[in-house]
């Protein structure tokens, strides 16, 4: 039965959720119309709230909605099923406002049990991210169907759950998942949720189709009749389809870094650079710290002198990358120091501390010899292997490539630890303790991918990410990664090289693009299409 | 018609031990690359703790033996169930059963534009070798043997596609079109078109080629000469009696080709966004799916143990030396 609903009511609401978000004001976009975008790949699982990755969210985040999105305004997060979050004093609760006249896709309200059930049963339990940022989560207390009540075995700082919310918080409706093999659920292929778009229909190989939700919360939109996200696994007809006009947009550089220049010039297309700010990767070195070359501090030094950052950011990345300080990318500004240990391109004094570490050329020039794992998932991890390779070979060090197809790399480099030098691409998700810290803390089980494999410890280190992941002042918070940044830049467990985000490719006709720094991933209720 | 039949099973049957040991081979040869199923999804979703490593070790049965998974996935395809997918999270048959008409079309279609087009101008260029017709066709066919077919597809879709516009650039059929009959197969028929050009003209290189030769080769024989001698029409003694039995060892090509052309359909299938079978192969490899893998090769082996088959039959057909009693 649909509850009775008076003018003066409607008219309420109206101006309550006017004032309420508070949103920036974008330009108003064309109603209707089909967006057909590329997607380079078909993840397995769909569901938004157990797999918290970019390949699901490109796809999922317009169906199933977070609690809050990232946002370039204010403290950086725009309400979404949540309009408010506050943490008590010892940090052990956080409560949640949520947002109400909220409908899922199948007409049901959604309410605080959905968000519990989300929290307890995917979230903690199941997701990839989640597992970790939730340990400590006790219970999910829900007063009303408007309020829920994280309760935390351990003092836990808002700002760190605040920031990964656009990542974790995903939330699935309750009464379709209970008592089922949630991971196994057929809803899982067949998204319900609460976002802009409804699920149309999947063709595997061919495309995914989402369909414009009339019942919308955030009245007036979405804009798009219809997102049609087709599958081009290859990038050249990625390429190709947006100049043929087939496609309106191709994101997270579906278009080849080397194709962009031409690619901006043809009539109708834009490059897009911004929009992936809470999505950057970052270019790193992985070092075994088992070898008896790398756990010298003096090697790892002069490797670091080594590389021409310089020549990467336009070599590799045809500039499309910012020189990399430390572990901390440049535009997470709340937590980036630049007063670190830096090291300067500089191939004699390289050279210098390889002969101080005790290790001086041998007769044919070499020093010693390493192996080098470079992640196959990028161009640019291969070319910057193929780079490193040249700039080891400059200082003596002889480095032998050892090229793997992605599961082999996995395997290779965080199961068999059968490395001496690899490069990974890994990300920064807007809050050190999500992603980063893992990538340098000791104790870590093999098998787990970007993480400390390196046999890297540092007990200083370790107590310094114990006591941020406890420390709830956020200023205090902030003062710890600084430190955190000086030890690891000091101690180098990992080099980091560069920072880069992607790029989009779109015809002018779409409206509203990059509106926010995880544009790519959000929902898209803004996007519109020009006639 | 017996005897026929007869052929047929014995084929069948005799093909049986070669498709266990390329599925045995294959999966063996999986089973030897670094990672599993589940370092591939692990990756694929950016990471994840061991635990769940090991909790999805067991979903996808990988904490059981090699010898055991393979008991199990031959026991499984004995049974004619080729199982279920981890990688794509479906059951085989059902991808299979998807994916496999896309790649038929597009391997049927450039197979019968090769070897029709390719044999037709290899009569023409053998008609008189050392013509200038000759010399063009000959020159030409090596220019388009020599053009790697990815490179082919690249340009091809670049002139028709994205400068003409004349055809789609990618993909089996015009997404969610709602069309359905003669216009839906107007509508694949069009997205075919380059495909099947830049995986056919390769091989159309190919039969012009052994066509040529084969021609050559009868314009020197007794049985020419006698023809023409006898006052035949010149051309009833190039179709009938030059062009023939030219045709022998191009029906022969055309079974060997059924494999190769298996092979080069993966690469047109990216080129061209088609989801096709090898395409599924791919994907199967790098998802370090076995049981997957193990479905595309046996299905792709009896493809190929069927071409050789009817190439078999077409043979007695063609030549009445063959295909005596047996």
């Amino acid at each position: 039965m649909l509850p009775s609903v008076s003018r003066r009511t409607l008219l309420g609401t109206a101006a309550a959720l006017l004032a309420s978000t508070a949103l920036p004001r974008l330009a108003r976009a064309a109603e209707g119309g089909r967006l057909v975008v590329a997607a380079d790949s078909e993840p397995r699982q769909l569901n938004p709230a157990i797999v918290a990755s970019n390949g699901v969210f490109f796809i999922a985040s317009k169906v199933v909605e977070p609690l809050a999105e990232a946002s370039y305004e204010g403290d950086g997060l725009r309400p979404l099923l949540a309009t408010a979050w506050e943490g008590s004093d010892d940090g052990r609760t956080i409560t949640f406002t949520l947002r109400e006249g909220v409908t899922w896709h199948d007409g049901t309200p959604f309410t605080s049990a959905d968000v519990a059930f989300s929290a307890m049963e995917v979230w903690k339990p199941l997701q990839n991210i989640g597992r970790s940022l939730f340990a400590d989560l006790e219970a999910v207390d829900t007063p009303d169907d408007h309020t829920a009540v994280f309760r935390f075995s351990k003092p836990t700082p808002l700002q760190l759950i605040a920031n990964a919310l656009p990542v974790v918080s995903s939330v699935l409706p309750k009464h379709l998942y209970e008592g089922t093999d949630i991971a196994a659920n057929p809803a899982n292929g067949a998204l319900v949720g609460t976002g802009p778009f409804t699920w149309g229909e999947y063709r595997p190989g061919e495309y995914y189709l989402l369909k414009r939700n009339p019942a919308y919360w955030n009245a007036g939109e979405p804009h798009l009749e219809e997102i049609v996200f087709r599958v081009l696994p290859d990038r050249a007809a990625a390429a190709s389809s947006l100049e043929a006009g087939e496609i309106q947009l191709a994101a997270f550089s579906a278009v080849p870094l080397a194709d962009l220049a031409r690619i901006a010039g043809v009539p109708g297309l834009e490059v897009v650079t911004k929009g992936y700010e809470a999505l950057t990767y970052q270019l790193v070195v992985e070092i075994n710290h088992r070898n008896e070359y790398l756990r010298n501090l003096k090697v790892r030094q002069a490797i670091a002198h080594a590389i021409d950052k310089r020549y990467v950011l336009d070599a590799i990345f045809l500039g499309y990358a910012e020189e990399a300080t430390g572990p901390v990318p440049k535009n997470a500004p709340a937590f980036y120091t630049g007063d670190v240990t830096t090291y300067g391109f500089d191939v004699e004094k390289a050279k210098a501390l390889l002969d101080e570490a005790g290790f001086p050329a041998g007769p044919d020039g070499v020093r010693f010899r390493l192996n080098l794992l470079p992640a196959p998932y990028f161009n640019e991890t291969r070319q910057f292997g193929d780079y490193l390779r040249q700039a080891l070979a400059a200082i003596g060090i002889d480095a032998t490539i050892v090229a793997n197809d992605s599961a082999g790399h996995q395997k290779a480099v965080y199961t068999d630890h059968a490395f001496d030098l690899a490069i990974a691409p890994t990300v920064f998700r807007g809050d050190p303790a999500i992603s980063t810290t893992i990538l340098v803390r000791s104790g870590i089980p093999a098998g787990v991918p970007f993480s400390n494999q390196g046999g890297y410890v540092s007990p200083a280190l370790d107590a310094l990410v114990d006591e941020a992941l406890v420390t709830l002042d956020p200023a205090k918070r902030v003062e710890l990664y600084d430190e955190f940044q000086r030890l690891v830049t000091a101690d180098l467990p990992l080099i980091n090289v560069a920072d880069w985000s992607f790029t989009s490719v779109a015809s002018d006709k779409v409206e509203n693009i990059a509106t926010n720094p995880r544009w790519a991933v959000s929902n898209w209720a803004d996007v519109g299409l020009e006639e | 018609m017996p005897r026929l039949l007869r052929r047929v099973a014995t084929r069948l049957l005799g093909s049986i031990p070669v498709l266990v040991i390329v599925v045995v081979g294959v999966f063996l040869l999986l089973n030897s690359a670094g990672g599993d199923a589940v370092d591939a999804y692990l990756l694929s979703i950016g990471g994840g703790d061991a635990q769940q490593a090991e909790e999805l070790r067991i979903r996808f049965g990988l904490d059981q033996s090699v010898t055991a998974r393979l008991a199990l996935t031959l026991a499984q395809l004995a049974r004619g169930d080729l199982g279920y997918s981890v990688a794509l999270n479906r059951p085989i048959g059902a991808v299979i059963a998807e994916r496999l008409p896309n790649t038929l079309w597009l391997m049927g279609s450039a197979t019968a534009l090769s070897f029709a087009l390719g044999s037709a101008l290899g009569v023409l260029a053998g008609r008189r070798p050392g013509s200038a017709a000759d010399r063009l066709l000959s020159a030409g066919s090596l220019f388009l043997y020599s053009i790697p077919n990815f490179w082919l597809g690249l340009v091809l879709s670049v002139v028709f596609a994205v400068r003409l516009r004349w055809l789609p650039v990618s993909g089996i059929e015009t997404i969610a079109s709602g069309k359905t009959g003669l216009a839906r197969a107007a509508d694949i028929a069009q997205h075919l078109v380059l495909p099947v050009s830049a995986l056919g003209m390769i091989y159309l290189a190919l039969f012009l080629r052994v066509m040529r030769a084969g021609m050559v080769e009868a314009w020197g024989q007794d049985y020419t000469l006698a023809a023409r001698a006898r006052g035949v029409a010149p051309w009833r003694i190039t179709l009938n009696h030059a062009a023939r039995n030219a045709l022998l060892p191009l029906v022969t090509m055309l079974g060997l080709q059924a494999a190769s052309m298996l092979g080069g359909s993966v690469v047109i299938e990216s080129v061209f966004g088609i989801p096709g079978f090898g395409r599924l192969a791919q994907e199967a490899v790098a998802g370090r799916d076995g049981p997957l893998l193990m479905g595309v090769i046996l299905v792709s082996a009896l493809m190929v143990v069927a071409a050789n088959l009817l190439v078999d039959l077409a043979y007695g057909a063609l030549d009445p030396r063959v295909g005596g009693p047996r």
